[in-house]
């Protein structure tokens, strides 16, 4: 009994509770009658904001997190680490060690993708039918709004969460991250944004989808201050993760780990760590004046007030079109991580690969209204958006020759990471080609807004980033956890993903080029077999992570089959540490060679592995 | 200067893309959307055809390079021992061919879609107050007002009489000035070629040109709240003389109502901001 008193899950969650109706009380406090649009519709957005608020920090006290600077304030000596004790303890609260926030995340976030998965099912069963089936106009809207809203704000962080947070310190020879707690916060502040979107269900969910366009966002119900609520958090998140890594890759690498022999892996959490603190203060700043438009009635998207909609929109997207690359680089580096292992070779075309990471960072600043090519908006740079559009193909280019030459003449092993790094190169090449329809101005006009970009930015994302996911999980899980993953029924499940993947969004774009527009509850009925089709396909998807939920579970907690230090003969250094690494990673902080990647050389030559520095005073 | 490997797939290559080539384009390419029943919605698919043929060869390469590399770099069956490949590291040619392959497709697609676009293939695209590219000659105005959840169609030049269908003439230009009432919408006219959004406050012109008589879907293309999946209707090209005659039947019929209507105008005032 007295252990579950303290600074833990526990405490926190009472506290969040405690909090959000203190701040409903004080939010009703603030507002009162005297408001009288507030009480002519019912709906005190106000207090909500304020329950929010207020509920978070609770939320965040109950953990621990005022702790530190408390304590410093009045005047007690400053401690680095907070509960880096063994136990499964450690999981429930803060924790400062980089290893288990990386476990954190992946369990935490993972528990929201399958919610937002389970959300497409049901988004699925609906279009079953041309006409209504199912669900009503409004839930319909709200399950959309969710899935979308839930996926894209959760993934932003679903590669760097789990697998740069473990293994970006220890790639760079570090002993933890620049700045621990902020690590911490970084992954409970996301705990906390989700658990708010889901709370829309009882307010009535929102109908705007993920892109909260206003003034629909404006005449929404409160459901939509859970959006509101949710994306400011996960993009305060976003920029504290960035900078966390920024400042982690660029002042605590090891001795010999030079910026031209950073694992790729690094140099992809390092473009997109970059793109997060630059985007995501745009999107808390529009999600800001969309709360202010919603509560103190101002009129920055009203356009009676003289404000207008494409302010939304534009702001909007120059944060969303940064983001969508934010979900893709980090599977690009996953990708480069994985190849060589399994083609037995070095990554062929190192600074190509880096030139395109980079690359692809700089130019998703230039695109953005590509968004708007039908909205009427500066209809004479189109042609500008068309060619920067364009032009970003060619740094992913770089990252599709890499990967290709990566292969050629390996040795290649079919492992499950493997299986999915192959799909990934294959999805990839679809949702780049269907790219290529959206880009262009007057094919953009039947594309725009339909199934088809639906499709295109689904082959993107959930082909690319949740494949390089799924690689990354089969590829370093048991390095993580100590404990191996079946083979077999990782093979099971990743066929019937590849294959239900395929077969859900390759007949989405012919979909969207026969005009079915996106986010519609009915549609033509000619297009009920089609659609009928994929959903089969998406029940089979979801069916998929049913098995991977079942090897998870299985091996991790039942069989826990321990796991090798170097399963795949990966060159790699977080392979030379036991499963999983001691809490300190390193006894001694290793010195790095110049080849990240010494496959195919005999030790003669240039390639060597990391080797483990005589002592040196560290820190 | 080729490998054997590199000689083989070089020559898959050419092989797989001279079958799919034509498939692209004459098979394809002609039943790419929107279809054939305006100028703009041709130019589209015209459009359309010569993208396919830009991305063919890539997609080929890359589809080849896949299988090949699969079929012939497997590390044999049974081979427990991990044996490292060749330390290839790059080859400059390799790298400098694609970087001027890719360039050269990328930078043709923009200077292509930009001459499209001014050609007036891309004028049924929402083209803002002051479209870039005009037709030439007399264009007939209809205003598409959107709203929640419907689209109203305005002649201002017959009287600004408003109407719940939308009839145009064949052979006739059309220049729609797309508008909202409340939130964003999107003004969708698949067979057309038409698609731009319905912005409050803003007046947002496509043009089109229909060739014959037929009927064709029109939806909302932006979410725009609680019905939007429901906000369709069926419009009709119609010849110059049923036309004239509809539009006149119009007039009278909804004469005692006309009246009622605000003054004609590139954007209205919006409703003032209600909860759904």
């Amino acid at each position: 009994m007295r252990r579950l008193l303290g600074f833990n899950l526990l405490t926190a969650v009472v506290l969040g509770i405690v909090g959000f109706y203190v701040g409903w009380w004080l939010g009703h406090q603030i507002n009162g009658p005297s408001v009288a649009y507030f009480a002519s519709t019912g709906q005190n957005d106000i207090a909500l904001f304020v329950a929010y608020i207020v509920g978070v920090i609770g939320f965040l006290a109950g953990l621990g997190f005022l702790n530190y600077p408390v304590s410093r304030m009045l005047g007690k000596p400053p401690s680095l680490r907070e509960k880096e004790s063994e136990g499964i303890g450690r999981y429930l609260g803060l924790c400062t060690d980089h290893k288990v926030v990386g476990i954190q995340y992946l369990l935490g976030i993972g528990a929201f993708i399958f919610i937002g998965g389970l959300n497409a099912m049901l988004i699925r069963l609906e279009l079953m039918r041309p006409t209504h089936l199912v669900w009503n106009g409004n839930n319909y809207l709200t399950l959309v709004s969710v899935h979308g809203t839930m996926m894209m704000g959760m993934m932003t962080s679903g590669i760097l969460g789990p697998f740069a947070n473990y293994f970006v310190p220890i790639m760079i020879g570090a002993r933890r991250m620049a700045f621990p707690r902020i690590e911490a916060l970084t992954f409970w502040l996301l705990m906390a944004a989700g658990t708010i979107l889901m709370t829309t269900f009882a307010f009535g969910g929102f109908p705007t989808g993920w892109t909260g366009y206003a003034p629909l966002s404006e005449q929404a119900n409160m459901g939509m201050d859970a959006y509101v609520a949710f994306f400011a958090l996960v993009g305060l998140s976003m920029t504290l993760l960035g900078l966390n890594m920024m400042a982690t890759i660029i002042t605590m690498r090891a001795p010999g780990m030079t910026w031209g022999r950073l694992p790729l892996f690094v140099w992809g959490t390092f473009s997109t760590a970059v793109l997060m603190v630059l985007a995501a203060p745009v999107l808390i700043s529009v999600l800001l004046m969309l709360a202010l438009d919603r509560t103190a009635q101002t009129g920055f998207f009203n356009v009676q007030a003289g404000g207008s909609p494409y302010l939304y929109e534009n702001l909007f997207w120059i944060f969303g079109h940064p983001e969508v690359y934010i979900l893709a680089l980090p599977g690009m580096g996953i990708l480069l991580e994985i190849l060589p292992v399994f083609a037995r070779k070095p990554v062929w075309g190192y600074r190509l690969a880096v030139t395109g990471m980079l690359g692809i960072s700089l130019m998703s600043w230039l695109v953005w209204q590509h968004h708007l090519f039908v909205s009427g908006i500066n209809a004479d740079l189109r042609p500008f958006y068309m060619l920067s559009t364009e032009l970003i193909s060619l740094p992913t280019g770089f990252i599709f020759i890499a990967a290709l030459g990566t292969l050629w003449r390996g040795r290649i092993r079919l492992t499950v990471p493997m299986l999915f790094s192959l799909a990934w190169i294959f999805n990839f090449l679809i949702g780049g080609m269907s790219g290529v329809f959206l880009s262009d101005t007057p094919s953009d006009v039947t594309t725009h807004g339909s199934f088809f970009s639906m499709a295109h930015f689904h082959y993107t994302i959930m082909g690319g980033l949740i494949f390089a996911f799924f690689g990354g999980i089969y590829y370093w899980l048991p390095k993580m956890t100590g404990f191996n993953l079946n083979e077999r029924l990782g093979k099971i499940h990743f066929w019937v993903m590849f294959v239900a993947f395929n077969s859900t969004f390759g007949p989405l774009l012919v979909i969207g080029f026969l005009g079915m527009p996106r986010r519609v509850v009915t549609y033509a009925g000619y297009l009920q077999g089609a659609n009928d089709w994929v959903s089969v396909s998406a029940f089979v998807l979801g069916a998929s992570m049913l098995v991977f939920l079942y090897n998870l579970v299985w091996t991790q907690v039942f069989a826990r089959v321990p796991a090798e230090m170097n399963p795949w003969g990966s060159k790699s250094i977080e392979f030379s540490l036991p499963s999983p690494p001691a809490v300190h990673n390193f006894d001694r902080i290793p010195t790095f060679g110049p080849d990240p990647y010494p496959y195919g050389d005999d030790g003669a030559g240039i390639g060597q592995r990391p080797v483990i520095a005589p002592a040196r005073p560290t820190r | 200067m080729l490998s054997s490997h590199g000689r083989k797939l070089a020559a898959l290559t050419v092989i797989g893309t001279a079958i799919v080539l034509p498939l692209m384009v004459f098979v394809l390419g002609p039943n790419m959307p929107p279809g054939k029943d305006t100028q703009v919605a041709k130019g589209q698919v015209f459009d359309n055809t010569v993208l396919l043929v830009v991305m063919t060869p890539f997609t080929v390469f890359i589809l080849v390079y896949l299988i090949y590399a699969l079929w012939a770099f497997r590390a044999p069956k049974g081979e427990t021992e991990l044996i490292d490949g060749p330390p290839i590291r790059g080859h400059g040619p390799s790298q400098i061919a694609w970087l001027a392959t890719t360039t050269i497709s990328v930078l043709f697609l923009a200077v292509f879609g930009s001459t499209e676009l001014l050609a007036n293939n891309g004028a049924g695209g929402g083209g803002g107050p002051n479209p870039v590219a005009k037709p030439s000659g007399a264009v007939l105005p209809i205003q598409v007002i959107g709203q929640q959840w419907e689209f109203t169609y305005r002649y201002p030049t017959y009287g600004g009489v408003e109407t719940a269908q939308l009839v145009i003439p064949e052979g006739q230009e059309i220049a729609f000035h797309v508008t909202s009432l409340d939130v964003i919408h999107s003004f969708w006219a698949y067979e057309l070629g038409v698609k731009a959004d319905a912005n409050p406050g803003v007046d947002n012109v496509a043009y089109v040109k229909a060739d014959h008589p037929q009927t064709f879907q029109v939806r909302c293309a932006e979410l725009c709240g609680l019905w939007h999946g429901y906000m369709f209707d069926t419009g009709l090209v119609v010849t110059p003389a049923a036309f004239a005659s509809w539009i006149a039947a119009r007039k009278s019929q909804f004469a005692p109502v006309s009246k009622y209507l605000p003054p004609y105008s590139t954007t209205y005032a919006p409703d003032p901001q209600h909860r759904g």
